[in-house]
């Protein structure tokens, strides 16, 4: 081992220059499926939340707690199972039963449902960390209940869900790179593609650059909003 | 529903699966516990060596826990095992998956206990030096002990993820429960093996999902 070897094999610059197109070409797919599943996770998160705070101070209306029940299955469950599992079980187990979903939007469903497991737990937390008297307040002032959640309790609830919540959807988006797994095109599988090809490990080398040079801004991001909103 | 319990909950399948999975839980066990003891020891160390501060020595330390935070896990197994025999280092799976492991939860690890040891005000650090404990003695016997507090809830729930992440291992074709079922899949062309192993995954995981709620809210007040 010297450094030539090292620059032969890691940073191969005709190579990295050769297969680069093709890596960026699967970064996008990265990011469409990373966006996709962030935006709709988040909102379904958010969705499940109000309905198990509804459901829990629905007073009398004891029928409706049936449906708690379900939902924290739905939850715990997800939270469980590692996400590649999941991700293997709505690939290859689903057709079985004549669901069959393509490789992308089997992806998207996975980290949508997963993401959306652990953001109704944080967004949980934290809307029952506010007051009581917010909401009475509010109901009072002639809001109705959906008012009084959306402009009053969740605006109030958001800021103290951020840290846990921006490290959580980082940990998703760091995920979608298992997409791969199941034959998704996206940055990892080009890399994997073109090492093969070139019998180089320089793609491979060049793809995780890019996901740290991804990535990187984000762990900080999450680590200075922390800070910023512990003070 | 007959085509649910036929793919998803077939009996014989289980029967002729369940030798395959028994082996593959034992690796999956065998890593989880090895990889999270490593991990939480480099942890350990790297957050009292930061506590030091020596500059330099900082500067990899925060160099090493961003990366790995950064870099997604999956392309870390990968670049183990599949670019390090280029170097001449060629490790068997297992291992290439321990130190995998090792590495990225080492780096959320010494995160957690860099905010304890933070959490505790200087004055008792000052306070035992004044005594007459030294640095460790310090660290060991007054400073981390009231760690716990703020360490326990992030630590459950990393350890958590770290056993989630040893079926990343599949990758690299470690005979681990995620990839035994795999194989039990392909051959016995029905695939109750995957729900067999995610139902597996379920009930060893769930009582930690539960600890690490309960933890968190425990320890919130």
């Amino acid at each position: 081992m010297n450094f030539r070897d090292l620059f032969h094999y890691f940073f191969n610059f005709k190579f990295f220059i050769i297969t680069l197109p093709d890596l960026l070409r699967g970064l996008v797919v990265t990011v469409e499926i990373a966006a996709l599943s962030l935006t709709l996770g988040f909102v379904l998160g958010l969705v499940l939340a109000v309905i198990r705070v509804t459901l829990k101070h629905s007073g009398t209306a004891g029928v409706l707690r049936i449906l708690n029940f379900p939902l924290v299955v739905y939850i715990d469950v997800l939270r469980a199972i590692p996400p590649l599992v999941t991700l293997i079980v709505v690939y290859y187990a689903l057709p079985f039963i004549n669901i069959t979903i393509p490789r992308f939007w089997a992806a998207v469903l996975t980290f949508v449902v997963i993401l959306s497991a652990f953001a109704e737990e944080i967004f949980r937390a934290t809307i029952e960390a506010i007051d009581r008297g917010q909401i009475e307040a509010a109901r009072s002032l002639g809001l109705s209940y959906l008012q009084s959640m959306a402009y009053v309790v969740i605006p109030q609830a958001f800021k103290i869900a951020l840290p846990p919540l921006t490290s959580r959807m980082i940990a998703v988006t760091k995920d979608v790179s298992l997409a791969s797994v199941i034959g998704v095109a996206d940055l990892l599988k080009k890399a994997r593609a073109a090492q093969s090809l070139y019998a180089n490990p320089t793609p491979l080398f060049s793809a995780a650059l890019l996901f740290t040079l991804f990535f990187l801004p984000l762990v900080r991001l999450s680590m200075y909003i922390e800070k910023k909103l512990a003070e | 529903m007959e085509s649910i319990i036929y793919n998803f909950f077939n009996v014989e399948v289980m029967i002729r699966a369940r030798y395959l999975l028994w082996l593959g839980l034992q690796v999956t066990l065998k890593l989880a516990f090895l990889s999270l003891l490593l991990a939480i020891l480099v942890g350990l160390f790297l957050a009292v060596l930061r506590n030091l501060r020596i500059p330099l020595l900082n500067a990899l330390i925060i160099i090493y826990v961003d990366l790995f935070r950064a870099l997604p896990t999956i392309v870390l197994f990968m670049l183990v095992y599949f670019t390090w025999p280029y170097f001449g280092i060629s490790l068997p799976r297992y291992w290439s998956a321990v130190v995998a492991l090792t590495i990225n939860g080492g780096a959320y690890f010494e995160e957690i206990f860099r905010a304890g040891i933070e959490s505790i005000d200087k004055g008792q650090t000052e306070a035992s030096r004044a005594l007459g404990l030294s640095f460790t003695q310090t660290m060991f016997s007054v400073i981390l002990p009231q760690a716990v507090r703020v360490v326990l809830p992030p630590a459950t729930s990393n350890a958590l993820e770290l056993i989630k992440t040893t079926v990343l291992a599949s990758v690299i074709a470690l005979p681990e429960l995620m990839k035994q079922a795999q194989q039990a899949h392909g051959s016995l062309a029905n695939p109750t093996p995957l729900i067999m192993a995610a139902l597996i995954f379920l009930v060893l995981l769930w009582p930690l999902v539960r600890l690490t709620g309960y933890l968190e809210r425990r320890f919130a007040k």
